[in-house]
C-alpha cells in the first residue's frame, strides 16, 4: 500500500524546503526523492500528484470543540475530525467542556476511542484543570496523561482562583504537562457580549473591555514565573495581551502563545446588524487590537494559529443577540484565511507553516515533521485556488460561520494521516 | 411624500424627511385625541400586536390608545402570557404571530437587537418600542414633537441629557434624533455611566451637569435606575442627586424659556425636584400626550391607511 506523493514542493520549516517526492509505506515516510527519482523496492499502489501544490507536516489545530461527548447535535468527533482533515488538519486538540467534562480516564480514553474509529484526524484531548472544570480541586493530571490528555484547560470556564492556578501549573509541570489558559476576568468582563467600544454602544449591547483578557494574561505569566509551570494563553484578541507575553518573552519566561483567524481577520464591526454568527469570546475586537494580533504574529510572540471551532446549532444561534452562544466553527477556513498573512506580508509561508504545524506540536509535544521514519501526516495544500465560501457547504455538523460569502484562495486537497488518505479532494 | 419603510427600528434608519414627515402628520392626529368621540375609522380592519416582552406601562397604553383612535384591533401579549415563558424562541413567537397576519408588531424588549430579529422574521411591519439600551424611536420621536412645537426648529438648540447614557436607550435615540435635525446635543453624567465611544454620536460630553444645562433650549433628565448602585456606577442616591439631579437652581443656568423633559417615570427628588418637574417649563406631560399622536402618525404612515378611510 505504498504511496508516492510525486512533484510537490515539500515544506517543513527548519528541515526541509524544496522540490521532492515522498514515498510512504507502512504508516510512516520511508523515502524522501529527488523529483521523478526511481525506487526499487516498494509497490507504488497510488501516486498523488502534487505539481504546484505545497507538501507539509499535517496541520494541527490546537483549540478545537469536538462537542462530543453530550453535545452531539451541534458536533462529534466523527464530523468534527472530517471537517478536520478536509481544512489539512492532521490532528486537533479537543477542549475539555463537553458533557461529561474531561476530567477523568474514562472520558479522555472515550475522546481517543472514537477518533480512532472515526479514522480521520488524531485527536489529543486536554483534560480539564480542576474537576468538572468549577475552580476547586485538580484534576488526577497523572491518571489523564497516562490515559493520553496533552494538556491542561478549563477553557470556557476561567480559573478565577490566583492559587488554584498556581498550584496546577507547579501540578502539571511534575507530569511535564502544558495549562492552557483562556484568560478572561469574569467580573470584569461583567455579562458583557462583545468588545466594549464606539460599536457595542451603537448596537446598545454590553461591552466586554480588553482588560478582562489581558489582566488575566498578566496573572497568568506571572504565575508561571513563579512556578517555572508551561503556560500557554488560548485565542490572544487585545493589543494588550501581545504586549505583555512580548514582555515575557523578553524575560524568558516559558510561555507561549496562539490567536485565531477571525482575531487578525475580522473586528467588531462585523457584529454590525446583530449577526451572531460574528458573536464568540473573546469577541472580535477593534482594528488597532486586529493589527496589534498580526504584529504579534510577524514577531514571533503568537506562536500558534489555532481555530478555537466552536460549533454552535441553529438553536443556540438563532435568538437574540446577547442570548447566542459564544463560538464559530473555523477548521475548513482556517488554512485560507491564515494563507492571507503571506499575501498580506504579515508571515512568510514558512512561517504561517510553523504556527500552524511545528510550533503546536511543540506546545502539546507531539509528533510532527516530515523526515524518513517519520509517521506520514501530511497536508497537501493548494495555495492557488479561489472559491467563494458556501457557510452551508462545510463538513462540520454546524454552520456557524462568519465567513460565508467571501472569497477564499488555498484549501487542502489531500489529506494523509498514518499514510492513509483520509481526504482527497 | 409617504413614508417607504417596513419598520422603525431606530433613528439612525430615518432620514430627516421622514423624521419631518412622521412628525407632521403626528401634528395632523393630535386633533383627534381632542375630538368628543376620539376616533376615526382609517385603519379599520387593520390588526396591530402589542408585543411587550419586557414590563411597560406608559408605552403600552400610548400605543394601544393610538391602535383604538385609529380603529386598529390591537391586541396585547407580554412576557408572563407569552409562550416565551414556555421556552419558546422570539422566532418561534414571531412566525406564529406572522401566520395570523397582522399589519404591524409594536415590540419592548429587554435584549438590544430583539427589533431587528423579530423584523427580519415576519412580514409585517415592526415598531420598536424599546429593545434593551439600544434604542427607542418612538420615544425620541415624541421628544422632537414636543421640542419642536416649542421652539419652532431643532436647528442649531442646545439639548442637555444628564444622567445614565450608558443604560439609556432614550438617550442613545434622542442624541442620534436631535443631533440629525441639527440640534447640539450634550451628554451628562457621571464618567461611569458614559458609553466608551459615545463620541461617535457627534455629541459634546461632560461630567459636569452646570455645564451641561448652561444656556441648554431644552434639558432632558433620563431616570435613574436604583440597582445600578449594585453595579458600583454611583455611590450613593443621596450624592447621585447633588450632582446629577435637576432643581431649581441649576434650571437657572439654563435658557430663560427651557424646555424640561423627561422619559419618565420619575424619581422625585432623585434626578429631578418636585417643583421643577411640577414648574413652568416643565413639557413632560405634553411628552405623554404627543407619545399618542407620533404612535398614531407612525401606525397610519406604515398600515397603507387610505385617505379614503377618513371620510368613510
Amino acid at each position: 500500500m505504498a504511496i508516492r506523493i510525486s512533484g510537490g514542493t515539500v515544506l517543513d520549516p527548519g528541515r526541509i524546503s524544496g522540490q521532492y517526492d515522498l514515498l510512504i509505506d507502512q504508516g510512516v515516510i520511508l523515502k524522501i526523492l529527488e523529483p521523478g527519482a526511481p525506487f526499487e523496492g516498494v509497490e507504488i499502489e497510488k501516486t498523488i500528484d502534487a505539481k504546484g501544490m505545497l507538501v507539509t507536516p499535517g496541520l494541527i489545530d490546537m483549540h478545537v470543540h469536538l462537542r462530543e461527548p453530550g453535545f452531539e447535535y451541534k458536533e462529534t468527533i466523527e464530523t468534527g475530525c472530517r471537517a478536520a482533515v478536509r481544512g489539512g488538519f492532521t490532528a486537533v486538540c479537543s477542549m475539555p467542556n463537553t458533557r461529561p467534562v474531561n476530567d477523568n480516564r474514562q472520558v479522555t480514553e472515550y475522546i481517543i476511542q472514537k477518533a480512532k474509529d472515526a479514522g480521520f484526524a488524531r485527536v489529543y484531548p486536554a483534560a480539564a484543570i480542576s474537576t468538572l472544570s468549577k475552580g476547586q480541586a485538580l484534576c488526577e493530571y497523572g491518571d489523564l496523561k497516562d490515559a493520553g490528555a496533552v494538556a491542561l484547560t478549563d477553557d470556557g470556564l476561567p480559573v478565577a482562583n490566583g492559587q488554584l492556578m498556581r498550584r496546577a501549573l507547579e501540578y502539571a509541570k511534575g507530569f511535564g504537562l502544558p495549562i492552557i489558559s483562556h484568560c478572561e476576568d469574569m467580573e470584569l468582563a461583567a455579562g458583557g457580549c462583545m468588545n466594549e467600544g464606539p460599536v457595542a454602544t451603537r448596537l446598545g449591547l454590553p461591552g466586554i473591555p480588553n482588560i478582562s483578557e489581558s489582566l488575566m494574561v498578566q496573572r497568568d505569566i506571572g504565575l508561571a514565573e513563579l512556578t517555572g509551570g508551561r503556560i500557554h494563553i488560548a485565542h490572544v484578541s487585545t493589543r494588550e495581551s501581545v504586549a505583555a507575553i512580548r514582555d515575557a518573552k523578553k524575560r524568558g519566561v516559558n510561555v507561549t502563545a496562539e490567536t485565531a483567524p477571525h482575531y487578525f481577520t475580522l473586528t467588531d464591526e462585523r457584529v454590525m446588524d446583530y449577526d451572531t454568527s460574528a458573536k464568540m469570546n473573546p469577541p472580535l475586537r477593534s482594528e488597532d487590537d486586529r493589527q496589534a494580533i498580526r504584529d504579534g504574529l510577524a514577531d514571533g510572540t503568537l506562536d500558534v494559529i489555532a481555530t478555537d471551532h466552536a460549533p454552535h446549532s441553529p438553536l443556540e444561534k438563532n435568538v437574540e443577540f446577547s442570548q447566542a452562544a459564544n463560538g464559530i466553527v473555523g477548521l475548513e477556513t482556517s488554512f485560507p484565511l491564515s494563507l492571507r498573512l503571506v499575501a498580506e506580508n504579515v508571515l512568510t509561508l514558512e512561517d504561517l507553516i510553523r504556527k500552524m504545524s511545528v510550533n503546536p506540536a511543540v506546545v502539546l509535544g507531539v509528533p510532527c515533521g516530515i523526515f524518513e521514519g517519520a509517521v506520514a501526516d501530511i497536508a497537501i495544500l493548494d495555495l492557488e485556488t479561489e472559491y467563494v465560501l458556501d457557510g452551508n457547504d462545510l463538513w462540520s455538523k454546524s454552520k456557524n460561520t462568519p465567513f460565508g460569502g467571501m472569497t477564499l484562495k488555498g484549501r487542502a486537497v489531500a489529506t494523509l494521516v498514518g499514510g492513509h488518505v483520509v481526504y482527497e479532494i | 411624500m409617504q413614508l417607504k419603510k417596513k419598520d422603525i427600528l431606530d433613528i439612525e434608519s430615518l432620514s430627516v424627511e421622514e423624521i419631518n414627515l412622521i412628525l407632521d402628520t403626528a401634528e395632523g392626529m393630535k386633533e383627534i385625541s381632542e375630538r368628543p368621540i376620539k376616533k376615526v375609522p382609517t385603519l379599520r380592519g387593520k390588526t396591530i400586536v402589542l408585543f411587550f416582552h419586557e414590563p411597560s406601562t406608559r408605552t403600552k397604553v400610548s400605543f394601544d390608545i393610538a391602535a383604538k383612535r385609529l380603529s386598529a384591533d390591537s391586541i396585547s401579549i407580554s412576557a408572563s402570557s407569552s409562550s416565551m415563558v414556555k421556552g419558546e424562541t422570539l422566532i418561534d413567537t414571531a412566525k406564529n404571530l406572522e401566520a395570523m397576519n397582522p399589519d404591524i408588531i409594536v415590540m419592548r424588549h429587554s435584549e438590544g437587537g430583539a427589533a431587528q430579529l423579530m423584523a427580519k422574521n415576519v412580514r409585517a411591519s415592526v415598531i420598536n418600542g424599546g429593545d434593551g439600551r439600544h434604542a427607542h424611536p418612538t420615544q425620541a420621536l415624541l421628544d422632537m414633537m414636543s421640542a419642536r412645537q416649542k421652539l419652532g426648529t431643532l436647528q442649531g438648540k442646545k439639548i442637555a441629557i444628564i444622567g445614565d447614557i450608558a443604560h439609556s436607550r432614550v438617550a442613545r435615540s434622542n442624541a442620534v434624533g436631535f443631533s440629525k435635525m441639527g440640534a447640539n446635543v450634550v451628554l451628562a453624567g457621571p464618567p461611569t455611566m458614559i458609553p466608551k465611544g459615545v463620541e461617535t454620536y457627534g455629541a459634546d460630553v461632560t461630567w459636569d451637569m452646570d455645564e451641561a444645562v448652561s444656556d441648554a433650549d431644552i434639558i432632558m433628565m433620563l431616570r435613574i435606575q436604583k440597582e445600578r448602585q449594585e453595579n458600583f456606577l454611583f455611590s450613593t442616591v443621596r450624592e447621585y442627586s447633588r450632582y446629577y439631579g435637576l432643581t431649581e437652581k441649576r434650571v437657572k443656568r439654563a435658557k430663560k424659556d427651557v424646555l424640561i423633559m423627561h422619559p419618565g417615570p420619575m424619581n422625585r427628588g432623585v434626578e429631578i425636584s418636585d417643583e421643577v418637574a411640577d414648574g413652568p417649563y416643565s413639557i413632560i406631560l405634553e411628552q405623554v400626550t404627543n407619545g399618542v399622536a407620533v404612535r398614531m402618525a407612525l401606525f397610519y404612515l406604515l398600515a397603507g391607511g387610505s385617505r379614503d378611510g377618513d371620510t368613510d
